[in-house]
């Protein structure tokens, strides 16, 4: 392996999930939803990869396959150079360590009849990562860490406010010192306020311990402030991926252009110079997606070509990819 | 003079733990043909304020305890909420977009029936003038297919769809002012885009006030003219937009404003700065200001004197601050 290889966490290669959607008493399949249609890309250590796009478009999938918690239904998903794509679930487990996910949902994601404690000492007891004479010292130095009382251990979720149940979260997906962690919306169910302290917080950690990010979410000025590079997708496949700066700089994909020009800029003075590209009609249903490029029937910049055949996502130059004829 | 003067409006709630002062002396104006922009945290007694306006506050536990909400020329607290009155100004004069539609639109009735409803009670439509008209407004609000849909039931709609419904039943009446509750909230960005320039373009032409209620301080900044900022059932700040956004005075607003990741900035270039702590519990508030906990310009005379009344910093702006600082 050269050293370029060792410097990447994950390499995703033409990774597909479907989901079959079974009718009548025999469970016929009668067609699938495509949730990840043949995407591919790679995360460097140290980086954030940010995952942006609409409601639906497949990110947590991806998010869930990388975690492996689906197992796809081909590509593969090289992980610290093991591809743990098909692997049986007792191997994985050891890769899974190096792993952690904090959810979106504060509320949901943890137990309510845990104490905060037990929820973050949990995986370091799953993979005997410590015995009982150390496991307290260590949940109280993961509490530290995120910036939590110690002394709230005994607590459970429903004592703790939304913002600190998001410290609880960080603190479990810490728990073994993974080197990946999935982040899939972690700050869209926080209030306005809170959301700049969990932000920071996974910045400074990450700067702390050499944390890998791939950090999921719909906000495009989020996902841009956070990540590294940026992969926006749309209907299960990835349009454009490049630089997080060069994607508000220099969108070339045109389903980027109008994501960019519909997210509102706290400015009426910029806001009043902005043109806003107001996209025609809904996003098609993943069941029966348009052929060809999935964004053309309602791009703006289509033309015949582009409901032929799947345009490939291409390299223009930089580190910069986009999956458009057109461009 | 104002369309709508809400003055020192004050709607409190009994709970078991104690009394919630929901909105505490909510003072704001709505003029004729005009955008306003209430904007606040979740639990900072925005919707309260509205739905007292609307005169829908579930009582008990909730009551509109003091104020006035003058809409032309009469005081609607005068009214009863259910009276003869205020069901006549309530769905046509003054109207209502909620955040989520599905649970806002019944689900066991067709569009149409839910659009007719209000025509036919308000304006006095017969039925087929008034599916004429339901219609003419689904294509107002862009609903393609607009005749075969409108028998459709709402679960039939897509989530954007179902908001222009919302949309079509808000104008159904010629409304004098519109109330937007997060309206937006609960769609996807692209179609958070095609519902507020379709909101815009529908109130400019037809010269109806729309005030939009939001956490999101990008979806107002676009379109209000004037912007009222709450926390903890006060407001704090109010100003033209440009004023809110370009030199904002109270700490909580500037606070909140350099706490927001902004589109264009490099990566790694700006740390956020987050405002520290949580917002209040408002069951039994200290008399003083409610973010004195979390601020960071405090000064002495903050914890001695009570909640400080709003106060001109400027041409139409206000701020309730005892400090005065000169923004970013």
């Amino acid at each position: 392996m050269d050293e370029s290889q060792n410097d990447m966490i994950v390499q995703v290669k033409n990774l597909k999930m479907y989901f079959p959607i079974t009718r009548g008493l025999l469970r016929r399949k009668v067609a699938d939803i495509k949730a990840v249609d043949d995407i591919s890309f790679e995360i460097k250590r140290n980086e954030t990869m940010g995952l942006v796009g609409e409601s639906g478009c497949g990110k947590t999938t991806t998010g869930r396959c990388v975690l492996r918690l689906y197992e796809p239904t081909s590509g593969s998903i090289i992980f610290t150079g093991h591809d743990i794509s098909k692997m049986p679930e007792r191997k994985i487990q050891r890769y899974r360590k190096d792993m952690g996910a904090i959810w979106q949902d504060p509320f949901g994601s943890l137990n309510p009849r845990q104490s905060a404690g037990g929820i973050v000492g949990d995986p370091l007891k799953v993979h005997h990562m410590a015995d009982k004479s150390e496991l307290k010292d260590k949940v109280a130095e993961l509490f530290r860490i995120v910036g939590l009382d110690p002394d709230m251990m005994d607590r459970v979720p429903h004592e703790f406010s939304g913002g600190q149940r998001q410290r609880i979260g960080v603190a479990r997906a810490l728990a073994c010192s993974p080197s990946l962690i999935i982040c899939d919306e972690p700050i869209s169910a926080l209030d306005v306020s809170i959301q700049a302290q969990i932000i920071n917080l996974l910045e400074e950690l990450q700067e702390k311990l050499g944390l890998t990010y791939l950090f999921i979410a719909h906000d495009l000025a989020v996902v841009q402030h956070i990540s590294d590079r940026v992969a926006v997708m749309y209907l299960g496949r990835i349009m454009e991926i490049t630089d997080s700066w060069e994607l508000y700089e220099n969108p070339l994909h045109p389903y980027t252009k109008a994501l960019l020009s519909a997210i509102p800029i706290p400015d009426p003075v910029a806001e009043k110079t902005r043109t806003r590209i107001v996209l025609k009609g809904e996003v098609p249903s993943p069941v029966a997606p348009p052929p060809g490029c999935h964004f053309h029937p309602r791009c703006q910049m289509a033309i015949p070509e582009c409901s032929q055949a799947r345009p490939p996502l291409r390299d223009v130059g930089n580190g910069h990819y986009v999956a458009c004829i057109r461009v | 003079m104002a369309l709508l003067d809400v003055q020192e409006l004050q709607t409190y709630f009994h709970t078991e733990y104690g009394l919630v002062k929901a909105a505490d002396k909510v003072t704001f104006h709505v003029n004729e043909g005009e955008i306003i922009g209430l904007v606040g945290e979740s639990g900072c007694g925005k919707s309260v304020s509205i739905l007292s306006v609307m005169r829908l506050i579930p009582s008990p536990p909730g009551e509109t305890v003091g104020g006035k909400v003058i809409f032309e020329g009469k005081d609607l607290l005068k009214y009863q909420p259910n009276g003869r009155e205020m069901r006549a100004i309530r769905g046509s004069k003054l109207t209502m977009i909620f955040q989520e539609p599905m649970t806002s639109l019944n689900p066991v009735l067709t569009v149409s029936r839910q659009l007719t409803e209000t025509l036919e009670l308000h304006l006095d439509m017969d039925k087929r003038a008034a599916r004429e008209r339901a219609i003419e407004l689904l294509r107002m609000v862009g609903v393609p297919d607009a005749p075969r849909r409108i028998d459709d039931y709402p679960h039939q709609f897509s989530g954007g769809m179902r908001q222009r419904v919302m949309i079509a039943m808000a104008l159904s009446c010629n409304p004098a002012i519109i109330f937007a509750d997060e309206p937006t909230t609960a769609v996807d960005v692209t179609t958070q885009a095609q519902l507020l320039e379709l909101m815009k373009d529908l109130v400019t032409r037809l010269n109806t006030s729309l005030v939009i209620v939001t956490h999101n301080l990008g979806v107002v900044a676009r379109y209000a003219e004037r912007i009222y900022v709450m926390y903890a059932g006060r407001i704090i700040e109010s100003g033209r937009s440009e004023d809110i956004f370009g030199h904002p005075r109270h700490p909580y607003t500037v606070g909140l404003l350099n706490s927001v990741p902004r589109l264009g900035e490099r990566h790694g270039t700006r740390k956020l700065i987050p405002i520290y702590g949580l917002p209040p519990n408002l069951i039994n508030m200290p008399q003083t200001c409610a973010f004195l906990p979390r601020c960071t310009e405090k000064i002495g005379k903050c914890e001695k004197e009570p909640w400080p009344e709003l106060r001109a910093v400027g041409d139409d702006h206000y701020i309730s601050c005892y400090v005065d600082i000169k923004g970013k």
